[in-house]
């Protein structure tokens, strides 16, 4: 089985959010960017079917040389090999469209991304570049398993949880679960020292454009203070709740 | 050229997402001038749309499409589009809706804009805001495509009332292949989701241990609330997994949060911003979450507790 994991260069979620050139683009400086948590859990999964199953994995990313670091250290974790695509990762269809033509090339059974990733939070691209593939689709995938073309997954629902069959080709928008948060793997030295040789290859996009352009951003309002109740005196907050907030 | 609405029903009934999607949908015919069609599938009364702004109803009915699946759904709802000529749809943020929707932007060749949260600022170009970096940020964005599809998030436009009456017609479809098949659906039945929740009571490790969680399922049961949890606490096997909130959990934009022995780490924070009304109870007055939030107590937990759903249980029997 030939697996591809899509990995989104995202700030650490510890990250401030600032924005320079007149709010239109995110300021990275001081920024540390870590591998997507989505596509992390993702990667994991994809691990265990190499060392279980003998898939071969690859990583790829839409991005400029500057995301090179965080597809080192997917390689790192242990994927065979890493895809760059040349591009300023513009909006969802644009990383879609070449993402479709990565997997075209490339032969690969099953796909691997996020469900959404957590700078923009589009939770586009899965969906759309399995359109674009005509492949099967699990968003908010919390289990996977192969049999040969077979596949069952789970996804979670909005309240419990729902197990499909499906088959390859299959794309899926993955999350924790998939692995648990104790399975993620930090590189050692060997890995780090093995990711050095493994192949980087960068390729150049296909022609396409972006669906959508982003205009500016804004940072929410400066909030109010906290209202502080007297832990004695627990019937206030019962009333500010009805008459000042009208929630209850 | 009407705005093409999906909207969601759970056994029949629709649900406060779906209508304030078609809020949302009529808000945006009136800024174009022209109406707003709804689709459904397998709903029972569809009248109760027309208070929200819609003027037309699709109804699908095909035991083909009894449980829900995106590709065929999204099929489906292109076909629709396609038959109104319309230029804009619109879903709502349900885990099925973000599912369906990337499809249904292929299908369509639309360009996509998802988590919006208010009306456009303008429709030529359109224009639309929406909620970027988990909640830390907005994002102005631009769909420059000829069919537009836009998924709105959960409470922040808000159910809006007008008095119109929906025409309901039937709709037959052609349906797709499908290659992913349900199994078996796994759904603790009777009890709130975190998704439809209008209050989400949530404890964090000051919590203790997973015996301790008796007094967060008693407020929750007399505030209609659902529960959630911090992530330790899921990693730590004392609550399911689908309770954990935040930024690698389920969102959540509920009108009340109460986050009870919670410190308020960021990436807790990213996720449940989006609610309305913010409590905290918390042993330590430095707790983050005390900047966050709009009411705090600084107390024990396990004293503070009993004593709220004392008095809840009190104001609640003289409503
Ligand atoms: C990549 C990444 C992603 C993450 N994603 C998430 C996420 O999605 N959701 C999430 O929640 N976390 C997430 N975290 C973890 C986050 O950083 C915090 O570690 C976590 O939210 C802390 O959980 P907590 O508040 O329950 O526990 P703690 O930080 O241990 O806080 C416990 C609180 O309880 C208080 N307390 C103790 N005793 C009592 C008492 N008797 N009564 C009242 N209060 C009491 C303490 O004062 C303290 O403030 C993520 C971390 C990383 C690195």
């Amino acid at each position: 089985m030939k697996i591809l994991v899509c990995i989104s260069h995202v700030p650490d979620t510890t990250s401030k959010i600032n924005f320079t050139e007149g709010d239109t683009k995110f300021d990275t400086n001081g920024v540390q960017f870590v591998i997507n948590p989505n596509d992390e859990f993702g990667l994991t999964r994809a691990m265990w079917f190499k060392e279980k199953q003998g898939a071969s994995v690859h990583v790829v990313n839409v991005g400029g040389p500057e995301t090179e670091p965080t597809l080192r250290k997917a390689l790192a974790i242990g994927a065979d090999g890493a895809i760059r695509v040349n591009t300023a990762a513009t909006d969802g269809f644009l990383v879609a469209k070449q993402l479709a033509k990565v997997v075209q090339d490339g032969g690969y059974d099953l796909v691997i991304a996020g469900r959404e990733s957590i700078d923009y939070n589009g939770g586009m691209v899965p969906g759309m570049l399995a359109g674009l593939l005509n492949a099967n689709f699990v968003n908010n995938c919390i289990s996977l398993e192969v049999e040969g073309t077979n596949a069952t997954a789970s996804r979670e629902i909005d309240g419990g949880k729902e197990t499909v069959s499906t088959s390859l080709p299959l794309v899926i928008g993955g999350q924790k679960g998939l692995v648990e948060e104790s399975d993620l793997r930090i590189p050692n030295m060997r890995g780090i020292m093995m990711a050095r040789q493994k192949p980087l290859n960068v390729i150049e996009p296909v022609d396409a454009n972006s669906e959508t352009s982003s205009v500016k951003f804004e940072k929410p309002a400066p909030r109010g203070a906290v209202k502080l109740v007297d832990a004695d005196n627990v019937d206030e907050l019962v009333n500010l709740l009805h008459i000042e907030a009208k929630v209850i | 050229m009407s705005v093409l609405v999906y909207t969601e029903s759970e056994q029949g009934k629709f649900k406060k997402t779906a209508l304030e999607v078609a809020s949302y949908a009529k808000a945006v015919a009136d800024q174009m001038g022209t109406t707003v069609t709804a689709i459904t599938f397998n709903a029972g009364d569809t009248s109760v749309l027309g208070n929200h702004g819609v003027d037309k109803v699709l109804k699908v009915g095909n035991e083909q499409l009894e449980s829900f699946n995106a590709k065929s759904y999204a099929n489906v709802i292109a076909q629709a589009a396609n038959n109104e000529a319309s230029k804009v749809v619109i879903v709502s943020s349900s885990a099925d809706s973000k599912y369906l929707a990337p499809l249904l932007a292929i299908d369509l060749n639309a360009g996509f804009a998802s988590n919006v949260v208010e009306a456009p600022s303008s429709t030529s170009p359109f224009t639309v805001k929406r909620t970027a970096f988990t909640n830390k940020a907005f994002n102005l964005t631009t769909i420059n495509t000829d069919v537009k599809l836009v998924a709105v998030s959960k409470n922040a436009f808000g159910v809006k009332e007008s008095s119109a009456s929906a025409t309901a017609e039937d709709f037959s479809p052609s349906i797709p292949e499908i290659g992913v098949k349900v199994e078996s659906v796994d759904k603790v039945s009777g009890k709130i989701t975190i998704a439809d929740a209008e209050i989400v009571v949530s404890g964090g490790r000051g919590l203790k241990g997973p015996e301790n969680w008796g007094m967060i399922e008693e407020l929750a049961d007399v505030l209609g609330a659902a529960t959630a949890c911090s992530k330790p606490v899921s990693d730590l096997g004392w609550r399911p997994h689908s309770e954990h909130v935040g930024q690698t959990g389920k969102p959540v934009a509920s009108n009340l949060y109460i986050a009870i022995g919670i410190s308020g780490a960021i990436q807790h924070l990213a996720g449940i911003n989006a609610s309305k009304v913010k409590v905290v109870i918390n042993t330590d007055p430095e707790a983050p979450f005390f900047k966050a939030a709009d009411y705090g107590i600084v107390g024990d937990a396990f004293e503070v507790v009993p004593k709220l759903i004392e008095k809840l249980k009190a104001f609640k029997a003289q409503q």
